[in-house]
């Protein structure tokens, strides 16, 4: 019977100590141990989130990295499909230039030749004239006596003279 | 010859404490049976809910050790009063 | 791995086998004091897990090895008055205190506060020193250390910690976990080291006494009819669907519930922890009963017996924790109940 009656000894010791450890631990064990896992818990929950968040920072990155390069890629494709049509139509325009000039110069090359045919037939034409003007006047000193017939034989000369020939 | 003595020089008291506890330890034994086995099925239903399930076990096993217990009290009474 | 686990187990059977030793020491010693009466069972397992005025480990031939603790008396008129227990033992009186069946008593049967030092009181003061110690000095490795991961004690102690928050408060508790948490887990491990303790050769039976577990019993009892809300109440006054002429009866019930819960708390940690002592006393008191009958039967039970007592301290190192484990998570039940708002 004895063990299952409490003695009042006990009773009050065991609510005294019980009380004491209760405030102790609460005041000096349990809240900074609660706390301190709390505050890793959440730190842990935080690095956690920040590394879910850099991932898909990363992949954010690496797929504009990938837009900028295909961007790259197709700007340089400009690059040089520009380059080339540059370079061809300096080419073209060259060569262009170039025939131009060349035609030019031939079509210059030929008025001269034209004008200097023209300059030598007129020349041609003064000194054939003015030698056959000579001869004739010598001839004519000798057979025409007279002016008339002498300036007739000459108008009929010069006609039959055509220089266009050949 | 000690222990023919102590089993002759028990009373009739104390002979039906001892049936009582035994009862009592029958009754808790064939509860908390049951609810080990059911709580064994349910794991091996559904292993993921085995925390809740242990733990459901315990209390409720612990609930009737509690009656198991007053029975057995009782028959401490018996013997001591 | 396998070879430290099996040196671990070794380590844990020669502890359990020597504890043992010491226990069958002591009451075999305990024994032969009272030859002319023969062995005692009832008397030594009595010896062993009451409450006692001095601290008795063993006694070896003539060497007696009790710590007699300190006596203190109030009685209205007189005041206190503080003895050793020494001058109260071997049926000594000393200022008209004396010790029968171990109960101090006046000699002229008036009545007086008995707040002795005892033997299961000096191990509640023990372990509360323990548990302080521990604690606080797990607290303090904390500071600063927020962020990193715990080591050493700390360590061990962190998952307890967090079981019991995890496993135990927050399921039953849900958003006021915080509030009594402390509450919890103070006893949670107040029992636990104090079971533990128990366990200990020569230690006292501290859980194993009806007032230590009568005291946190009432505590949980006090808290969860503070803490009770009014829905809490109007369940106990007026439970819904009871017709009005059952209220009565139910208002008996429902108030003999407040205090059966506690009642079942209070026997539930005694009967468990009691019954361990008592089974390996008793395992161990065969031997000598045997012994009694012939010394070679004796020598032979106490393979059997040593045997059978290492396995049950096992299992009571077990049931240490779990009766510690069951008091807490039924104390969150009941204070769980008791703060619940109205879910039906």
């Amino acid at each position: 019977m004895d063990l299952l009656l409490p003695q009042f000894g006990l009773i009050f010791w065991t609510t005294i100590v019980f009380l004491l450890v209760l405030f102790l631990l609460s005041k000096y064990a349990w809240k900074p141990i609660i706390n301190a896992v709390r505050e890793r818990e959440n730190s842990i929950d935080e690095a956690l989130r920040t590394a879910e968040k850099v991932k898909e920072e990363m992949a954010a990155l690496s797929a504009d990295n990938e837009k900028l390069l295909q961007k790259a890629r197709e700007e340089r494709s400009k690059i040089l499909k520009a380059a080339k049509e540059n370079a061809d139509k300096i080419v073209a325009d060259a060569i262009e230039k170039a025939s131009d000039a060349a035609r030019k110069l031939a079509a210059d090359a030929k008025q001269d030749i034209d004008n200097q045919k023209q300059a030598a037939i007129a020349e041609l034409k003064i000194q054939s004239g003015k030698l056959a003007l000579n001869i004739a006047s010598k001839l004519l000193q000798k057979e025409l006596a007279g002016q008339a017939e002498q300036e007739s034989y000459m108008k009929k000369l010069i006609e039959d003279l055509d220089f266009n020939q050949n | 010859m000690n222990i023919l003595n102590i089993l002759l020089a028990v009373s009739g008291a104390a002979w039906g404490a001892g049936v009582g506890a035994g009862l009592a330890a029958i009754g808790a034994g064939i509860g908390i049976g049951r609810i080990g086995g059911s709580a064994a099925e349910s794991v091996a239903r559904q292993p993921e809910a085995a925390g809740i399930i242990r733990a459901n076990m315990i209390i409720t096993a612990a609930l009737i050790e509690g009656v198991a217990l007053f029975g057995v009290l009782t028959c401490i009474l018996i013997l001591v009063l | 791995m396998i070879s430290k686990r099996f040196s671990i187990l070794c380590v844990l059977f020669f502890f359990f086998g020597f504890s043992n030793l010491l226990a069958s020491e002591a009451i075999q010693k305990e024994s032969t004091n009272q030859e002319e009466k023969g062995f005692d069972f009832g008397e030594l397992l009595m010896h062993h897990v009451k409450d006692a005025y001095e601290w008795h480990f063993f006694t070896l031939a003539n060497f007696d090895a009790t710590i007699y603790l300190p006596i203190i008396a109030y009685k209205n008129g007189e005041g206190f008055e503080v003895f050793s227990s020494r001058k109260v033992s071997d049926g000594n009186s000393y200022h008209g205190y004396e010790i029968e069946e171990g109960h101090l008593r006046r000699q002229d049967g008036s009545k007086f506060f008995d707040l002795s030092i005892t033997k299961v009181v000096a191990s509640i003061f023990i372990s509360a020193i323990l548990l302080l110690l521990i604690f606080i000095r797990v607290a303090r490795k904390y500071k600063g250390n927020e962020k990193k991961a715990p080591h050493g004690l700390q360590a061990f102690m962190e998952p307890l910690v967090l079981f019991i928050r995890d496993d135990v408060a927050k399921p039953i508790l849900g958003d006021k976990t915080y509030f009594y948490l402390p509450y919890l887990l103070s006893i949670f491990f107040f029992i636990w080291i104090n079971n533990m303790l128990g366990l200990l050769p020569g230690a006292a039976n501290v859980t194993g006494n009806i007032a230590i577990t009568c005291t946190l019993a009432i505590f949980t009892m006090i808290i969860v009819n503070v803490s009770g809300n009014k829905h809490y109440w109007l369940e106990i006054f007026l439970p819904p669907g009871i017709p009005l002429w059952l209220l009565p009866i139910m208002w008996i019930v429902e108030i003999m519930g407040i205090f059966t819960k506690p009642f079942a708390l209070m026997v539930r940690l005694f009967a468990n922890m009691i019954s361990g002592h008592m089974i390996i006393l008793s395992i161990i008191g065969l031997i000598f009963l045997f012994g009694e009958m012939s010394q070679g039967l004796g020598w032979g039970i106490a393979l059997f017996s040593v045997a059978m007592s290492t396995f049950m301290l096992s299992l009571d190192l077990l049931v240490a924790a779990l009766q510690a484990y069951i008091f807490t998570i039924l104390s969150a039940l009941f204070i769980g109940l008791a703060v619940q708002d109205a879910q039906h």
